[in-house]
């Protein structure tokens, strides 16, 4: 019989999973590795890599737009990632009141999460035009004379934010929804009976038992954001300046447009740092404040 | 988790990792079968044996991405008569989308044996391909052909294909940039229609009478970025780099005063539009804007013609964009090169030169609107310019007489980053943040930087 001893058991295994495992090995491995070992080369895609030492992780520190670049993806993560999940957090406790058509909302919500960011984008040129758009019109109702979002080094980045903030807060909400349908009626009621007041009940009901899915929230946005490109690639090309240039799009350029393709790699690598030591904080932190329901 | 980052990472080995495997699969195929062939028509006529060395049978590997996204069936046409044409000649070809294709140009470049003989290649990159030594040298093979006249070539598109005085592949079409105007806003003003020897200064004078903002029309209208820029400094006679190709100029006054130019007709003068307006600043606008009959000069590019033919709701024609002290055009330029270790060489140019010039190809090229041919042969192109509108359709090509090239300098292989340096700097000056002379200054020491 098959499976019988370890060894064929073993054998079985590996050839079903064989498929899957030549491509992760072939497609993200040996990749991983070998980016490893391009980031201590000059390669440039067209002559042979000479080996530069830690040259180019010294450049990622002190090139002027690789700074650049990692300070405004900070900018970016600093101002979207609160704001997702707040916005997230009051959208999925509105979602959750019962009342008619609330699956149409929820759709309504959910839908800029499907769409593509080339598409989102297009759109939210149109909407931040000083001359044709719909912001700078409504401000002027208001009396206030709006800037040319994109085109100036101040208001481009958080244009940039809110743009994301519409796409993504749909998804924030949903998984926050989700969450919230799964606190028991049982807690409030137990809790309006001790005379808790609803800013209580959020307080001590709510969000201690949403906070395992407040922790996967902020884990997985501050990875998406540090990893921010799409939107900002196609609404402002990294400008005006380069005051939107983030990380991605350094890595993108250095190593497709100029060549620079162990720049790229260091760049690459030091973005995967970054994200590895957030991220490892952040499990740390998580034990202070996560509270997961034990059984 | 951090599979974004990694996909760029990994799209870019798997994409050395792939070509490189599969490119040595299908070389070996080839050297295989071309050895097969040969062998067979040893077999078939041992008798015949050293009769025409030119009959023997050779085949070249040709990459290029022009092709893709419409006119794959034209270009098989045109490789499909080559091979009748000259039937020792196989061309073993393949058509590569853009995005990919100088990643993949760059890879087997690098790889060495897998090249392709032949493969299109931009001004830009050919530059960068000429100066690592990547491609070889067909100054003799182009002189000892005796049915190939240069002179049968525009010179200055011809000529751009040298490196280091040697001849180093060969332009075959192009796309350029012209100032297209509408005649019916012309019209209705009373006004002549911008000929040949306009200058900057005739062109405001006729875009101040035509720009009407409680109709929203303006007067001109023209981008500013690095391209538009180089090509307009050169009107003004400047460059970027100076006559020793090495020290950097683009601070000089006539450089300034171009750029200043630029901005004035927006914020001075005031006949074009600001640059964060929608003309400028959402996809698509300026053309678009020109075709509602918004604009009445409009600086754009030859593949506009076919869009404005179906879409242009005005009487339009083109006509040489004005200079100040000399005419000066910029280009897009689609050659063909030979890689260095090709050991086809007169096969190759043979395909090279027949992309280039030979009629069926360029009237292919005529009928199929696919760019422009770079033929100074008024017989043969006469198709071409017939071709109407617009009426004019002679300037098309007219404009490669005063073509300047980008300013690639003594560092091809950094103009990305010469392109980003000196792209931002102009950006801070069109939108106000630094005076022309300040961003050129700045441009200047930062394009010193690349030279170290």
């Amino acid at each position: 019989m098959v499976g019988e001893s370890r060894l064929s058991k073993g054998l079985v295994i590996l050839t079903f999973l064989l498929p899957s495992l030549i491509g992760l090995i072939l497609f993200n491995i040996i990749p991983i590795i070998s980016s490893a070992f391009m980031s201590f080369t000059d390669w440039d895609m067209l002559t042979n890599p000479k080996f530069v030492g830690f040259q180019n992780y010294y450049n990622v520190f002190f090139n002027e737009n690789s700074i650049k670049s990692i300070v405004n993806t900070l900018k970016y993560v600093v101002g979207f990632t609160p704001l997702v999940i707040c916005f997230g957090l009051m959208l999925a406790i509105l979602l959750n009141i019962k009342i008619t058509g609330l699956d149409v909302y929820r759709v309504i919500f959910f839908m800029p999460v499907v769409i593509s960011w080339v598409v989102v984008s297009l759109i939210w040129i149109w909407l931040y035009s000083p001359d044709s758009g719909i912001i700078n019109y409504l401000l002027s109702l208001i009396g206030i004379n709006g800037p040319a979002w994109l085109q100036n080094e101040h208001t481009a980045m958080p244009a940039v934010i809110i743009a994301s903030l519409w796409k993504d807060v749909g998804f924030a909400a949903v998984i926050l929804l989700s969450g919230l349908q799964n606190i028991p009626d049982e807690y409030y009621e137990s809790a309006e009976i001790d005379g808790a007041n609803s800013i209580k009940k959020l307080f001590y009901i709510t969000l201690p038992c949403l906070t395992p899915i407040l922790f996967f929230l902020i884990v997985t946005s501050l990875i998406t954001s540090f990893q921010v490109f799409d939107q900002v690639f196609i609404m402002t090309k990294g400008g005006p300046f380069g005051s939107t240039r983030t990380i991605v799009q350094e890595i993108y350029e250095n190593a497709f447009q100029m060549g620079k393709v162990g720049f790229a790699c260091a760049q690459a690598w030091l973005l995967v740092v970054i994200i590895l030591v957030v991220t490892l904080v952040q499990n740390i932190l998580q034990k202070r404040w996560v509270h997961y329901e034990s059984k | 988790m951090v599979k974004r980052i990694f996909a760029l990472i990994l799209a870019l080995l798997m994409v050395t990792a792939l070509f490189v495997g599969c490119g040595s699969d299908k070389n070996e195929k080839a050297t295989n079968d071309s050895e097969k062939v040969v062998e067979e028509n040893k077999s078939d006529t041992p008798d015949t044996q050293p009769k025409e060395k030119e009959a023997e049978p050779v085949t070249i590997k040709f990459i290029q991405n022009s092709a893709n996204g419409g006119r794959e069936d034209v270009l098989k046409s045109m490789i499909d008569n080559f091979q009748t044409k000259y039937s020792n000649i196989t061309v073993d070809y393949e058509i590569i989308p853009w995005n990919d294709y100088y990643t993949k140009l760059n890879t087997v470049l690098s790889a060495g044996a897998e090249a392709p003989d032949v493969f299109e290649v931009g001004y830009e990159n050919f530059a960068q391909y000429a100066s690592k030594g990547l491609l070889k040298d067909i100054t003799d093979i182009v002189a000892s052909d005796s049915e190939f006249k240069t002179e049968n070539m525009k010179k200055l598109a011809f000529d751009a294909y040298k490196f280091d005085g040697k001849q180093m592949g060969i332009c075959t079409d192009f796309t350029g940039c012209i100032m297209y105007y509408n005649k019916d806003l012309f019209d209705s003003k009373g006004l002549e229609y911008p000929n040949e020897n306009w200058t900057w200064e005739d062109e405001l004078e006729a875009a101040k009478k035509l720009t009407d903002e409680s109709k929203g029309i303006w007067g001109t209208v023209s981008p500013l970025q690095v391209y538009e820029f180089y090509k307009t400094i050169a009107q003004n006679g400047g460059s970027v780099w100076g006559t020793d190709g090495k020290t950097v100029t683009v601070n000089s006054k006539e450089c300034v005063e171009a750029l200043q130019w630029m901005i004035d007709k927006s914020y001075k003068y005031k006949v074009q539009p600001p640059f964060t307006s929608d003309i400028y600043t959402q996809p698509d606008a300026d053309w678009r804007a020109f075709e509602e009959g918004k604009i009445a000069m409009l600086r754009n590019g030859t593949w506009q013609f076919g869009e404005f033919e179906k879409n242009a709701k005005c009487n339009w024609d083109i006509v040489l964009e004005p200079g100040n002290t000399q005419k000066a055009h910029h280009f897009f330029s689609n050659g063909l090169a030979m890689y260095k270790n090709s050991e086809k060489g007169n096969a190759a140019w043979t395909f090279m030169k027949y992309m280039a010039i030979d009629p069926f190809v360029v009237n292919t090229r005529i009928e199929e609107n696919w760019n422009i041919p770079v033929l100074n042969d008024d017989n043969v192109m006469s198709a071409y310019y017939k071709k109407t509108p617009p009426e004019s359709k002679k300037v098309a090509t007219d404009l490669l007489d005063s073509l300047v090239l980008p300013p690639l300098g003594p560092i091809p292989e950094k103009w990305a980053e010469l392109q980003q340096v000196l792209g931002e700097e102009l950006e801070k000056a069109k939108y106000g943040k630094v005076t022309a002379q300040e961003a050129l200054d700045a441009a200047k020491e930062k394009i010193e930087k690349l030279l170290q």
